[in-house]
């Protein structure tokens, strides 16, 4: 008798509770803008697929049964800075988004950086390379998921290094992004007692790389680093299968990646190719299972790039950061602090945290293209060859120059 | 000194796409007296049009056959253009022409991207042109000598068809004064037609020439197309064996501008063209515009 | 040969008057923006590409000139201004004068390599100059490459006018344009104005009549490219950043359609395309490349059957010059 009525108590006063907490502004109401490049160069390892990402992110946190409301615009910023910030700003004025996710291209990604933080939302970008958005121009309301130029540059250099691939020769793309990608590997082939013996700078976007090919060739490297991205990556690894590079003693570093890279080049110009991700669908039960659905909702039965796979996570994230609050608060820095206080854990990228300055830290993985005989399915790309803790993979906060971290 | 003469063959291969797109240009401009913006994207689909040959389950289509089929295919294409749009322009601005070409590159641009993404698509190298020979100097993939020599051959040959044929006669002849030689009983509106295809056919026979090379990309000739502009400033469209031979030396000098400057590789057609406009501003074989 | 455009009404002041009234007319709607509750952010935007259609029509719509590479002087007017502001911290006043002033260098230079070709020929050098001029910005290092020069400072106008506030920065871009429209306006129907429109309908008579026409041409490029370089700087408030999407081929192209669309040489032509168009892919944003076949469509349309353009469109209706 008495337990029942002190258990009836309880209940009142938590069913009332619920009540005041959801009358007190507790507003469950959240609005997603997946800003990517819909049909550019970057549209197939983000795009469309991003958006599918968000959406399922939302099915998956079940926030819908819980009384939330959340809703998901996309846009497209055609790779230029100004259609960025200029559908950013019209999100969060007009729109009343909360959240932009993906926004790969360095350039766009930045430019929207500054938006978001002086509009307080919260951005969580997992498409763009530059690791200066957690570094010099790191922003209290940016979370960057998925990966950067450091970690790229410092894994797939150090396990060649660790490998025998001790001489360098640096094909770079003559900007900042390149210049940015050559710096990282250089420090890092040097600290592990490798030497770079030259290289060269290549105009971006050029379609013949021939004359380079030929100077890599002539220099005896052992490995020929690409400080590119794209389709320069994508053209110099495929020359240099007809100049017989692949073949010969030379190896191909191939410093930024993809998933649907490989695709475009296809096995036989692709195999033993070394590059790091931090995400591939064929990892283990979970990557597989979220990617068999995932390819199911796509146009082409695509699996997730590790883009699109850090669109998911990431938000997933953000909504077990907004269930903690209880609701939206609509104030960026606030959201992302909390995302910053909760370890990071999910089927895609496995445990890990948000480091203050906004980067998030999980494992990388070294990949290594398989051959066309060893490939058993028609996604079935990549070896792993070797996994970087998070914490060994990413930029060291002693390291970092952002502002966020001098308090 | 042997990573020289290697740069030199490799200036050479690019100088192959140069002069035949200069080519097609200058055919075109002698004619139709425009710059047909559209030359990059036409010179796209050509790529495209051998890419779909092949990967096509029903036709399966390879390169040899393809090397014949594309052209013909974008030129009749190039051909209802003409007939459709182009020849409205008859007697209007020269601009005109410009700006409706123009027009036109975007559209096809714009569609082929909605349709393959921007990415790159493969396309095999064919089986009879695969690995390489040791020159001594440099190691030189078959595929690449193939598309000089064959580029220089389409090149002469079309040189000998309008220099040295009597269609080629009547040609220049419309060029010069279209109603005189409609007064002879020629159908000068279909040479039109048939020169406009012509020209576009030798931009999608160079197209179809670099998808083993380059991937097939809906942008691969919209940056390729202003560098031939700058091309065609330089050599002026006054002859086509100008244009022939302005195509390959430029390839050769910028060849080497990547082996002594390779920062200024994407460059050097420019300032090369600033230069010839202060010293000849009518370009090294071009009359006066 | 047909010209371009075909206004030969003379000057009149029935002209001047219809002019006038359209001007005030549009001076007014635009001043009223900020209280319709439009986005001004999207006004702001259309009004810088306003002003570098209008420069960009001074060139071709008066002097016959069709330059395929304006956005030469819109970025680099931008580079320059953005550099001032962020690096050298200077005040917007001063931004705005180091991206005119090297607007106008750079004018000086290419205008006297371009007007050494006529017709088509001027439109591929101006085209090849602005692709060197991209590679050159792609880069050297004060442009951070692909990245572009972000977060850029918008600080106090004069030391007053606080230009964060999105009202103060409209009432001030919209000065800027104004300004910018009543000094074409001037120069066109100015004895300079005369001249050049002369030399577009028949340079050897011009020539004969022992003007210097080359002379004329230069400085008619040259006030075009400082004013587009104008148009640049003040784009930089609005966006608060500069990239290499100004300086690329197509935004010479974006240029061209929204003075065609709106009718070369007409006077309110440039400023009615460059809101067209910008509201067009203000709205047509989530369609992707569509964007680029629907513009290359509307090239198509208004060559084959529309090359007075809207504004010109309707004057040739009314008889009336706009």
């Amino acid at each position: 008798m008495k337990t029942r009525s002190i258990a009836s108590f309880l209940l009142g006063t938590a069913l009332s509770l619920t009540a005041v907490s959801a009358a007190c502004a507790q507003d469950k109401t959240v609005k997603i803008g997946a800003l990517s490049d819909q049909s550019g160069l970057y549209a197939d390892l983000g795009g469309p697929g991003s958006t599918l990402a968000a959406q399922m992110a939302v099915e998956d946190s079940g926030l819908a049964a819980k009384g939330w409301k959340i809703d998901i615009i996309s846009g497209d910023h055609q790779n230029k800075p100004d259609i960025g910030t200029a559908i950013a700003r019209q999100w969060f004025d007009v729109d009343k988004v909360d959240v932009i996710v993906d926004v790969p291209n360095s350039g766009v990604a930045l430019a929207v950086n500054n938006v978001v933080k002086e509009k307080n939302g919260v951005y969580i970008n997992s498409g763009a390379a530059t690791s200066d958005l957690t570094n010099a121009q790191c922003s209290p309301n940016t979370v960057h998921w998925t990966y950067d130029t450091y970690m790229l540059a410092h894994t797939t250099g150090q396990a060649l290094v660790k490998a025998g691939g001790d001489t360098w020769f640096f094909l770079t793309a003559d900007y900042a992004f390149g210049a940015a990608l050559e710096r990282d590997t250089t420090a890092v082939v040097l600290a592990n007692g490798g030497k770079v013996v030259s290289g060269v700078k290549h105009p971006l976007n050029t379609p013949d790389f021939s004359s380079f090919l030929l100077q890599a060739q002539s220099s005896k490297a052992k490995v020929i680093g690409l400080a590119n991205a794209g389709g320069d990556t994508t053209n110099t690894i495929k020359q240099a299968a007809e100049f017989g590079i692949a073949k010969g003693s030379q190896k191909l570093a191939a410093l930024l990646l993809f998933l649907t890279d490989v695709k475009a080049l296809g096995l036989e110009t692709a195999q033993g190719l070394n590059f790091t991700e931090t995400f591939y669908w064929d990892m283990n039960d979970q990557t597989r299972a979220f990617s068999k659905r995932f390819a199911a909702k796509m146009k082409n039965g695509a699996p997730p790039t590790m883009v699109q796979a850090g669109v998911y996570s990431g938000l997933r994230h953000y909504f077990k950061a907004l269930e903690a609050l209880g609701g939206n608060p609509h104030d960026g820095v606030k959201v992302v602090e909390k995302m910053k206080s909760m370890p990071t854990e999910d089927d895609l990228f496995g445990k890990g945290e948000i480091q203050p300055n906004g980067r998030t830290i999980h494992n990388a993985y070294l990949f290594e293209v398989k051959k066309p005989s060893e490939s058993k399915a028609p996604w079935d790309f990549y070896k792993l060859v070797g996994t970087v803790p998070g914490d060994q993979a990413f930029t060291p906060l002693s390291e970092s120059k952002c502002a966020l971290l001098k308090k | 000194m042997q990573a020289l003469y290697a740069q030199l063959l490799v200036g050479l291969i690019n100088g192959s796409f140069y002069a035949l797109l200069s080519l097609g240009l200058a055919v075109i401009f002698g004619m139709l007296n425009i710059i047909n913006f559209a030359h990059g994207a036409l010179y796209m689909m050509g790529a495209f049009v051998a890419y779909f040959l092949l990967n096509n389950d029903y036709l399966s289509i390879g390169y040899w056959p393809a090397l014949i089929i594309a052209p013909i295919v974008v030129g009749i294409f190039g051909m209802i253009l003409e007939r459709t749009m182009l020849q409205w322009l008859t007697g209007l601005d020269h601009l005109y022409g410009l700006l409706l070409t123009f027009g036109m590159a975007l559209i096809i641009q714009g569609v082929f991207q909605n349709y393959f993404g921007s990415s790159g698509l493969p396309y095999a190298i064919p089986d009879q042109l695969k690995g390489g020979m040791n020159l001594g100097f440099m190691f030189l993939p078959i595929y690449r000598g193939w598309v000089v020599v064959f580029s220089l051959v389409v090149c002469l040959a079309t040189w000998f068809l309008i220099e040295k044929t009597q269609l080629g006669a009547y040609l220049r002849a419309a060029t010069e004064n279209p109603t005189l030689v409609r007064a002879f009983g020629i159908n000068v509106p279909r040479m039109i037609t048939l020169t406009y295809g012509l020209g576009v056919g030798l931009a999608a026979l160079a197209g179809v020439l670099s998808a083993p090379i380059n991937q097939v990309r809906p942008l691969m000739g919209a940056d390729l197309i202003i560098v031939v502009f700058a091309v065609v400033v330089i050599g002026g469209m006054g002859s086509i064996m100008g244009s022939i031979i302005t195509g390959f030396a430029l390839g050769v000098i910028e060849g080497l501008t990547k082996y002594f400057y390779p920062e200024a590789s994407n460059t050097v057609v420019f300032v090369l063209m600033v230069l010839v406009l202060l010293v000849k501003p009518t370009g090294l074989t071009g009359r006066a515009a | 040969m047909t010209a371009l455009t075909d206004d030969t009404l003379p000057v009149t002041a029935r002209a001047m008057r219809d002019e006038m009234i359209v001007f005030v007319f549009m001076a007014l709607a635009l001043a009223a923006v900020p209280f319709t509750g439009i986005y001004p952010f999207f006004v702001m935007q259309a009004l810088c590409f306003a002003l570098l259609a209008c420069a960009f029509n001074l060139l071709i719509g008066y002097g016959g000139l069709l330059s395929f590479g304006h956005a030469m002087f819109l970025g680099t007017a931008g580079y320059c201004s953005a550099h001032a502001l962020k690096v050298w911290a200077l005040p917007p006043e001063l931004g705005i004068l180091a991206g005119v002033a090297a607007a106008f260098v750079l004018s000086i230079v290419t205008g006297y390599i371009s007007i050494r070709r006529q017709g088509i020929y001027f439109s591929m050098i101006t085209l090849a100059l602005s692709q060197l001029l991209y590679f050159i910005y792609l880069q050297a290092p004060f442009t951070h490459g692909e990245d572009g020069i972000q977060g850029i400072p918008q600080g106090h106008l004069f030391g007053i006018f606080d230009l964060s506030k999105p009202t103060v920065l409209y009432y001030v871009v919209l000065v800027g344009f104004l300004a910018g429209f009543l000094l074409i306006y001037r120069i066109i129907n100015s004895p300079f104005g005369e001249v050049l429109k002369s030399i577009r309908e028949n340079e050897q008579r011009a020539i004969s009549l022992g003007y210097r026409t080359d002379q004329y041409k230069l400085l008619a490029f040259i006030l075009s490219g400082t004013l587009a370089g104008f148009a640049g700087s003040l784009k930089v408030f609005v966006a608060q950043n500069a990239s290499l999407t100004d300086v690329h081929w197509s935004m010479s192209g974006e240029v061209v359609l929204m003075t065609l669309v709106g009718g070369l040489g007409t006077i309110f032509g440039p400023v009615a395309g460059a809101f067209v168009i910008i509201a067009m892919q203000q709205y047509l944003a989530s369609y992707g490349q569509w964007v680029t076949v629907i513009q290359g469509a509307i090239f198509v349309i208004c060559v084959l059957t529309f090359r007075r353009g809207v504004v010109g469109e309707i004057a040739h209706y009314f008889r009336r010059s706009l």
